[in-house]
């Protein structure tokens, strides 16, 4: 009877043990694992093989500064696996990282797994920093272990919905989400922030981060006459939506959040790009102490510009490495306070974390098309901007 | 030499003390990571158990059942998490927190009470037409899910409802480690064995429905509704049935999944994952209980193997990873599925009816 | 008015991108019953292959007229060979095997087309080169673009000669034949493989069709686009009557304008308790709805159940 797929099991899982064979080192040194996890495959990949990227620069500069910590010289390993942008995969992942054994996490890319994931890590006590997931819940489930490097959704949305209604003089405003953690998030709080801000919301349209055909929704935004048109959503959505707002002459000004403002967004939007606002947490890399040589050297080792998130993640590493200098530990419960405590130089703003693990004043720049080129209008908030 | 009765005691003592050991042996080998993957596993045969009896027994193509897993899923999620807080403050000032052993049931009937709804206008329908339907109700589900934070926050929309609580019965928490009888339990053995319990039951059931009148009737349903309705069988309340009892077991693994999880959003039962159960029940072995079990253990390890084994088999064999092992690893499971088929287009382990019925099949056609 | 008007038009040319793709389904489903669950990768495919090959051969100077014309060619051609070793591979084995087999190696085809293509072009979105000042058009208030106008006409053109190809010529009587009774089709001379590869290759040539115009549309192509498509234009093809090409194209036109409209009118409707977010739903009430009165599709004769 059912004894019959029992060893077929056990071969199976053998199999995959071979695989697990640690790559230790010397024993003078000490290897440092930090993990990764990012959807690898899927339609988000480029943007999770994006944070891979800067989290793999971030370690290997580290390692050619040849760090020592408690008088052993280190050497850092990344453990980089692909959540699929699955919340169920995200735990597996998660619990994996952990078996590895790695002293902390730069996690993960979506809102959706890193929530779940959170759980896990904080479990095992393991320091985890998320390059990009910005919904407000993944910092308010009253876990010690998680950070994050980002504005959140509420102080992104904020940043974004003042600017739309002061600087922008945005009075009749429309709103497309695109029904995703990410998107909803961002949508809600920019609209709380306008309204707050005394612009009217004439409409509120929805579409879904696979879709390409807009035209439906963004005509039943024009019947409303807006000044304004926010998205929240991805680039591979707003560059298509761009075209198609054109398409339509809907005379509206265009405006997304981080998800927006990538050389993907200008590639795929074409023409229709020129005078798009968008928005990126921090402040901008060329104004940022070694942000310019950052994105020089991420081009020539990756051969592809930045898409989004690799800044981040290489502050992530980063600021994990500082406290784990600063607490002269790398034991994940010697140096998670410090981690907590810590004020970091990184490349996109100066990082501290507030109780929950937010960045602390979450500094917001606006950015717009200007001949093809994402160009910095003006830094909103953040008590950290030097 | 011990005579037959023995044996089949012996291997089933030898079956069960496997089984109740192979947590601790996954954890010393391999790591609790793939334990969790195992534990994913289990939830999965479940699924794959109740769809089986809809698609196996009664032959009605689904491809949205991971609906009715959402559907016990967020049960959980409502029934045991501060989030109803956030939409009636007055009713619940904590949210609400009931015991699982009253969950349960809960969503086994709402669950069941939804097949049957999926059921009744689709009676008429057959094959591909009823396929459609069945996917479009699935995404209706999943969509309002996705949507139902306004006008009242009922699911939270897409930011999904974490802070679950955990599993607890009795008082003894499945989230925290547990000494029992001085050894130490942790929180994915727990999780292990109530899984194991659970898949174990819906088993035990499969196999009683399999053998009664009515697992004959759906039998005969499937291989031809008409002359099953000319034998007297009620066609109608039957199909209903398998819908029903389909969608409960979907309910019950989609509650243990929100406890196991603690976290659910509308993202974890899209399409895919239906048309994923539907391949463990097809891979494995249509209508029969231990190929859907062996699909079912396959498609929810496969990805995961091949994970861990792309990238040394890659070094072993040319010294340097070459392709990107997520891509390889996912063109790789395609490459078997396609495989599979071609080689047992029956399934990897059919039941010998079914065996028969297609050999004879081959003559005729 | 000018914004209904726009709706409409909004809802044909989406239409006939979903009609499009939904005659490959239906026309492999009319003959074989099966559903071709791998056709969506394929026109993703056939996105792809164009829009390199229009990269590739206007980067070698070559003018945009001719690049334009000949990737399309290239395009087709691949995709041609793609469904012909598709069926070949993953189908034609398991003609006679149980209903549900075939399924799942299209299953696996599909998961293996759209891995391949992220190995071959990466995971990157690929924008559609702006080759041609894409004019607009002025209906009554509401706007039409030429790649649009092309999009609805060249669907009208294709449905036309398919139907000409399935009634009016000596292949279409053996498609025909085989549909109806493959074994007395055999019986009466038809080569009933090459009959089922040049269907599947038909299918494939109008998937690369249509994958060319979506992206240049939409002015982007990614190896994930194929899924959702191939999702809309199954219901699509379902809606009209799976297996008549009439019904697919009337399929595709209908869902097109059940979206547009959804989308622009669920929230009067329901007085703003629904809005676009149930755009789907809206689509799927209707398709469950039509299926109540008429369990096979739209347009679709009732056949007996396909063992």
């Amino acid at each position: 009877m059912s004894l019959r797929f029992i060893p077929l099991l056990f071969a199976a899982l053998l199999l995959s043990a071979c695989g697990k064979s640690a790559t230790d080192q010397a024993s003078d040194q000490l290897t440092v694992r930090i993990g990764a996890a990012a959807p690898l495959t899927g339609p988000q990949a480029h943007l999770g093989k994006d944070n891979e990227n800067g989290t793999r620069m971030a370690i290997e500069d580290a390692n050619a500064k040849g760090i020592s910590i408690g008088g052993r010289k280190v050497h850092f390993e990344l453990v980089s696996e692909d959540d699929q942008a699955d919340p169920k995969t995200a735990t597996i992942v998660a619990q994996k990282l952990v078996d590895d054994n790695v002293s902390g996490v730069i996690g993960h890319l979506n809102s959706g797994t890193t929530i779940p994931a959170a759980k896990i890590y904080s479990d095992n006590g393991i320091p985890q920093i998320s390059p990009s997931a910005t919904a407000v819940a993944y910092t308010h489930q009253g876990f010690r272990t998680a950070f994050r490097v980002m504005a959140n959704d509420a102080q992104q949305g904020h940043a974004l919905g003042v600017y739309a209604v002061k600087n922008l003089g945005a009075k009749r405003i429309a709103v497309i989400d695109d029904r995703t953690a990410y998107g909803q998030g961002l949508a809600d709080e920019f609209i709380r922030a306008a309204t707050a801000a005394g612009a009217e919301i004439v409409s509120h349209e929805y579409t879904s981060d696979k879709s390409v055909d807009f035209t439906a929704v963004l005509t039943a935004v024009k019947a409303k006459q807006p000044d304004l048109l926010f998205y929240g959503g991805m680039d591979a959505q707003g560059g298509p939506m761009a075209r198609q707002i054109r398409a339509l002459s809907l005379n509206a000004k265009f405006m997304m959040g981080d998800g927006g403002r990538t050389p993907e967004f200008i590639k795929l939007a074409g023409d229709a790009a020129q005078s798009v606002y968008a928005s990126l947490p921090g402040v901008p890399l060329e104004k940022m102490a070694g942000g310019t040589e950052f994105s020089r050297r991420y081009e020539t080792e990756f051969k592809q510009p930045i898409q989004l998130y690799a800044p981040y993640c290489y502050d992530a590493v980063n600021v994990m490495i500082a406290a784990m200098q600063k607490a002269n530990s790398t034991d994940p419960a010697k140096y998670l306070p410090t981690l907590a405590n810590i004020t970091h130089d990184g490349i996109t703003a100066k990082i501290q974390f507030d109780g929950n693990g937010d960045l602390k004043g979450g500094a917001v720049t606006l950015y717009q098309v200007q001949q093809g080129q994402w160009q910095p209008l003006e830094t909103i908030g953040g008590a950290a901007t030097p | 030499m011990p005579n037959a009765p023995d044996r089949v005691l012996f291997q089933r003592i030898l079956f069960t003390a496997i089984l109740l050991l192979l947590p601790f042996a996954v954890d010393a080998l391999l790591g609790r990571g793939w334990l969790r993957i195992v534990d994913f596993a289990m939830l999965y045969i479940m699924l794959a158990l109740g769809l089986n009896i809809v698609v196996g027994y009664a032959g009605l193509l689904d491809l949205g059942y991971i609906a009715f897993f959402a559907v016990g899923a967020y049960c959980y999620a409502l029934a045991d998490s501060p989030h109803l807080a956030l939409a009636f403050p007055q009713l619940f000032p904590d949210g609400v927190h009931l015991s699982l052993l009253i969950v349960l049931p809960m969503a086994a009937l709402l669950a069941g009470g939804m097949g049957v709804l999926l059921g009744a206008p689709t009676l008429k329908l057959r094959g591909d037409y009823l396929a459609i339907v069945t996917l479009g109700f699935g995404e209706i589900i999943r969509i309002f899910m996705n949507n139902l934070n306004a006008p009242v926050n009922l699911t939270n929309g897409p930011q999904g409802i974490s802070r679950i609580d955990p599993i607890s019965i009795a008082g003894v928490s499945f989230n925290a480690t547990q000494r029992i009888f001085g050894i130490t339990f942790p929180s994915v053995h727990l999780y292990f064995y109530l899984f194991l319990f659970f898949a174990m039951l819906v088993v035990f059931i499969s196999r009683r429905l399999e053998r009664s009148r009515i697992g004959r009737a759906w039998m005969a349903i499937r291989e031809d509704e008409i002359a099953a309705s000319a034998m007297g069988i009620n066609t109608r309340n039957l199909k209903l049935l398998a819908f029903a009892m389909g969608a409960a077991f979907g309910g019950i693994s989609g509650t243990l999944f929100a406890g196991f999880q603690g976290f659910v959003s509308p993202e974890s039962f899209s399409l895919m994952e239906s048309v994923m159960v539907l391949c463990m029940v097809v891979l494995g072995g249509m209508g029969h209980i231990y190929g859907v079990i062996l699909g079912g253990l396959l498609l929810a390890l496969m990805p995961e193997i091949l994970r861990h084994s792309v990238v040394p088999l890659q070094q072993a064999l040319f010294g340097k990873t070459i392709i990107d092992p997520e891509s390889l690893r996912m063109l790789l499971f395609g490459i078997a599925l396609i495989l599979v088929m071609l080689y047992r287009p029956a399934g990897l382990w059919p039941s010998r009816v079914r065996r028969r019925e297609l050999s004879t099949d081959e003559k005729t056609r | 008015m000018e914004i209904f008007l726009q709706q409409i038009i909004n809802g044909v040319v989406q239409g006939s991108v979903y009609a499009l793709v939904a005659l490959g389904y239906t026309m492999v489903y009319g003959i074989l019953g099966l559903i071709n669950f791998a056709h969506g990768e394929v026109v993703m495919m056939g996105a792809m292959i164009s829009l390199s090959a229009l990269t590739a051969l206007i980067g070698m100077g070559l003018s945009p007229l001719l690049a334009l014309p000949l990737s399309l060619v290239l395009a087709i051609a691949v995709c041609m060979l793609l469904g012909y070793g598709i069926e070949r591979i993953a189908y034609r084995p398991l003609r006679h095997a149980p209903r549900l087999a075939p399924l799942i190696t299209a299953i696996g085809v599909s998961i293996v087309l759209q891995n391949l293509a992220m190995m071959i072009w990466g995971r990157d979105y690929h924008s559609f080169p702006q080759l041609f000042v894409n004019q607009a058009h002025q209906m009554g208030g509401a706007i039409i673009n030429d790649i649009q106008l092309f999009i609805v006409i060249a669907a009208v053109c294709v449905m036309a000669g398919l139907m000409f190809v399935v009634h009016r010529t000596r292949l279409g009587r053996a498609m025909r034949a085989v549909a109806e009774n493959q074994h007395a089709a055999q019986l009466m001379g038809v080569n009933v493989n090459r009959v089922v590869s040049i269907t599947f290759m038909i299918g494939s040539a109008l998937a690369a069709l249509a994958g060319m115009m979506v992206s240049a549309n939409y002015g982007l192509a990614h190896y994930y686009m194929g899924f959702l498509l191939g999702l809309k234009a199954f219901t699509a093809a379902v809606l009209g009557g799976i297996g008549n090409l009439r019904g697919a194209m009337l399929g595709g036109l209908l869902l097109g304008l059940i979206e547009s409209l959804g989308a622009g009118y669920i929230g009067d409707i329901t007085g703003g308790f629904m809005g676009s977010q149930y755009q789907d739903v809206f689509a799927f009430m209707v398709l469950i709805a039509v299926l109540l009165f008429r369990p096979s599709g739209l347009l679709g004769e009732r056949l007996a159940e396909r063992a």
